[in-house]
């Protein structure tokens, strides 16, 4: 898809540039003369949206420390003095806080999109499993994040997933102690989970760096799944198509966004996070944010230890495992998912298992948010192995028994099928050459 | 220089495997550090010396929780209907089975001293509720008896007892971290 460059320096500064580092014959390659398929939708612009939240992160974060004391007796304070004394801090703080929930919501959106049609199929595989250590990374990073104001729901999430190492077999013990830097959650702790949080940011810039790279290797994937035969015709320009759309998706995404920070700041967060930590009392119900949720669900729905006839799992490890499954299975994705058609739009069976799995990942949203009672814990179960049943049952079989619908010859093919069937009153002068309208 | 094949190796390999050696040791000794400067430091290790406790103030019945190394423990003044619920539990049928003489010392059955960080993700149990009369931990359902053995949930182990002795009738001193979590 690369192709060779048709970068051509005009300037004299741009000729002298261009044989010593070619920055700009990179950019002018990689976001403005890129060619991306015709038919991208707007469910494609999250990798924007998603770069742009990553970097509003990264300033609002960085600004952030500058008032920020990280020690388990100035932590809490430090932050209730930026929400009241420092000039527009209770902004910076809502835009991070609610940056970090829009953040999952845009990466949620994106990696759904890549299930649908197919995004992480022959040969996005590395594209994909890159995109899978970006969350891990971010789901670090948010972690760490919600533990440095030190309030109730800070201390106490942190102690269960700090917690959740002691169930390594042998080392865990010594695992969790190395993790705190004592015998429990406590200062140290809280100074290195400020390091890390301040670093992981920089380590997501950096796997994006080489998502992007590898996604300009083999191009986008679009609705259809086909890739692109013809670039003059199956293809338009990064810039200014897909620049537009981006821009204009960002714009929509903002005003969401905008609208937690200026309205509900704190809907997403927890009351008790206004409560300073205190070891000594665990809040009634702990919760970790919305979009941990799932996961937590899958935590919890262990709740018996698995005999496997030469050794037992005990529950908590099952637990732990069965959690850590449900993230790594991802990665394995490629490889499991047998059909040959990429795009859900052209696998009738398939659209309706992504619908219910994605029902599923809502409904063990909703059991993560209850407490461990039945019947929560029974269903959380059932909907663990829904889950599970949906990468390890239900996308390897469909493949063999799947009937696809028959693909577009092309990119082309498909949008002027699409023109024709909506009779939108497009020229075709446009519809066949829309790069030259620029 | 014409190369010639020694079967066992030459000298040429005996430096590759020499140097690479030294490199790898090297590298670990250069690592080392940055590992073990993670380990609780020797302020943290002085701060979770032993600790006395008063005992005269709990009555029976009560409880009480203390901080120690930054973690609570219950301390708790049983009943005579607690200790024999705890006592008549067929020890069989435990997840951990553990007899509840085997964790209070001989003769004071009475004061049950055990870490408060449940076993399964550390939360802090609640006193004198669940279904068997001891602790329940609200945050994943772990149910405790009155010699905060796990009876029911999701918690792997019992509540571990530390390491304590008895100064005077009223007085312990808390010696040493429960085992895990």
């Amino acid at each position: 898809m690369q192709g060779h460059s048709h970068y051509v320096p005009t300037s004299g500064i741009g000729k002298w540039m261009d044989s010593r580092l070619p920055v700009p014959r990179l950019v002018y390659d990689s976001f403005i003369a890129y060619p991306v398929p015709k038919n991208l939708n707007y469910f494609y612009t999250f990798g924007a949206i998603l770069s742009f939240m990553l970097i509003a992160q990264i300033i609002t974060g960085v600004v952030l420390a500058m008032h920020y004391t990280a020690h388990v007796d100035l932590a809490f304070n430090s932050i209730e003095k930026m929400m009241r004394d420092v000039n527009y801090g209770w902004m910076l703080r809502y835009l991070h806080a609610n940056g970090a929930s829009m953040f999952f919501v845009a990466v949620y959106v994106h990696m759904f999109r890549g299930l649908y049609y197919g995004s992480y199929k022959a040969p996005r595989e590395v594209l994909w499993i890159l995109g899978v250590i970006i969350y891990l990374l971010m789901m670090a990073t948010a972690f760490l994040g919600y533990v440095l104001p030190w309030g109730q729901m800070s201390l106490w999430g942190a102690v269960v997933i700090t917690n959740l190492f002691s169930a390594i077999p042998l080392v865990g013990p010594t695992v969790v102690e190395f993790l705190w830097g004592g015998y429990s959650v406590d200062n140290p702790t809280l100074n290195r989970f400020f390091s890390l949080h301040y670093l992981l940011p920089f380590m997501i810039a950096g796997v994006v760096v080489l998502h992007v790279w590898a996604l300009h290797v083999t191009g986008q994937n679009n609705p259809t799944g086909v890739e692109v035969k013809d670039v003059k015709k199956d293809t338009v320009p990064f810039t200014p198509y897909a620049t537009i759309k981006d821009a204009v998706g960002l714009i929509f995404f903002l005003i969401l966004f905008m609208w937690f920070v200026f309205f509900q700041p704190t809907y997403l967060g927890h009351a008790v996070n206004f409560v300073p930590a205190d070891p000594l009392v665990t809040p009634p119900h702990i919760v970790p944010e919305w979009y941990f949720l799932p996961f937590y669900a899958i935590l919890r729905a262990i709740t018996f230890d698995i005999n496997l006839i030469i050794f037992t799992i005990p529950s908590k490890l099952g637990g732990v495992l069965a959690m850590f499954a449900a993230i790594a299975v991802l990665a394995f994705l490629p490889w499991l998912d047998t059909s040959k058609v990429k795009s859900t739009a052209y696998r009738p069976m398939h659209k309706q298992f992504f619908w219910a799995f994605v029902v599923v990942c809502l409904i063990l949203g909703w059991l993560g948010s209850k407490p461990a009672e039945y019947p929560y814990t029974v269903l959380s179960l059932i909907f663990t192995g829904l889950y599970f049943a949906y990468f390890l049952v239900v996308l390897p079989l469909l493949g063999l028994f799947e009937t696809p619908r028959k693909l577009p010859a092309s990119i082309a093919d498909a949008v002027l099928a699409k023109v024709r069937k909506g009779g939108a009153p497009v020229t075709a002068g446009a519809a066949a050459a829309p790069q030259t309208k620029g | 220089m014409a190369s010639v094949q020694h079967s066992e190796g030459d000298r040429r390999d005996f430096l590759y495997l020499a140097t690479g050696a030294t490199a790898a040791i090297g590298v670990g000794a250069a690592i080392w550090p940055f590992i073990s400067q993670l380990a609780p430091d020797a302020g943290t290790i002085a701060a979770g010396a032993p600790v006395e406790i008063d005992l005269a103030a709990i009555p029976d019945g009560g409880q009480i929780k203390i901080l120690w190394r930054g973690k609570p423990y219950f301390v708790r003044n049983r009943t005579e209907a607690e200790i024999k619920a705890a006592v008549d539990v067929d020890v069989a049928t435990l997840r951990d089975p553990q007899p509840d003489s085997a964790r209070v010392l001989q003769g004071r059955a009475k004061w049950l001293i055990i870490a408060a960080n449940c076993t399964h993700l550390g939360c802090v149990p609640l006193g004198n509720q669940g279904d068997y009369g001891g602790w329940f931990c609200p945050c994943h359902g772990s149910h405790f008896d009155t010699s905060g053995r796990i009876r029911k949930g999701p918690a792997p182990t019992n509540l571990p007892v530390p390491q304590y002795t008895f100064v005077n009738d009223t007085r312990i001193r808390i010696t040493g971290a429960a085992a895990a979590v």
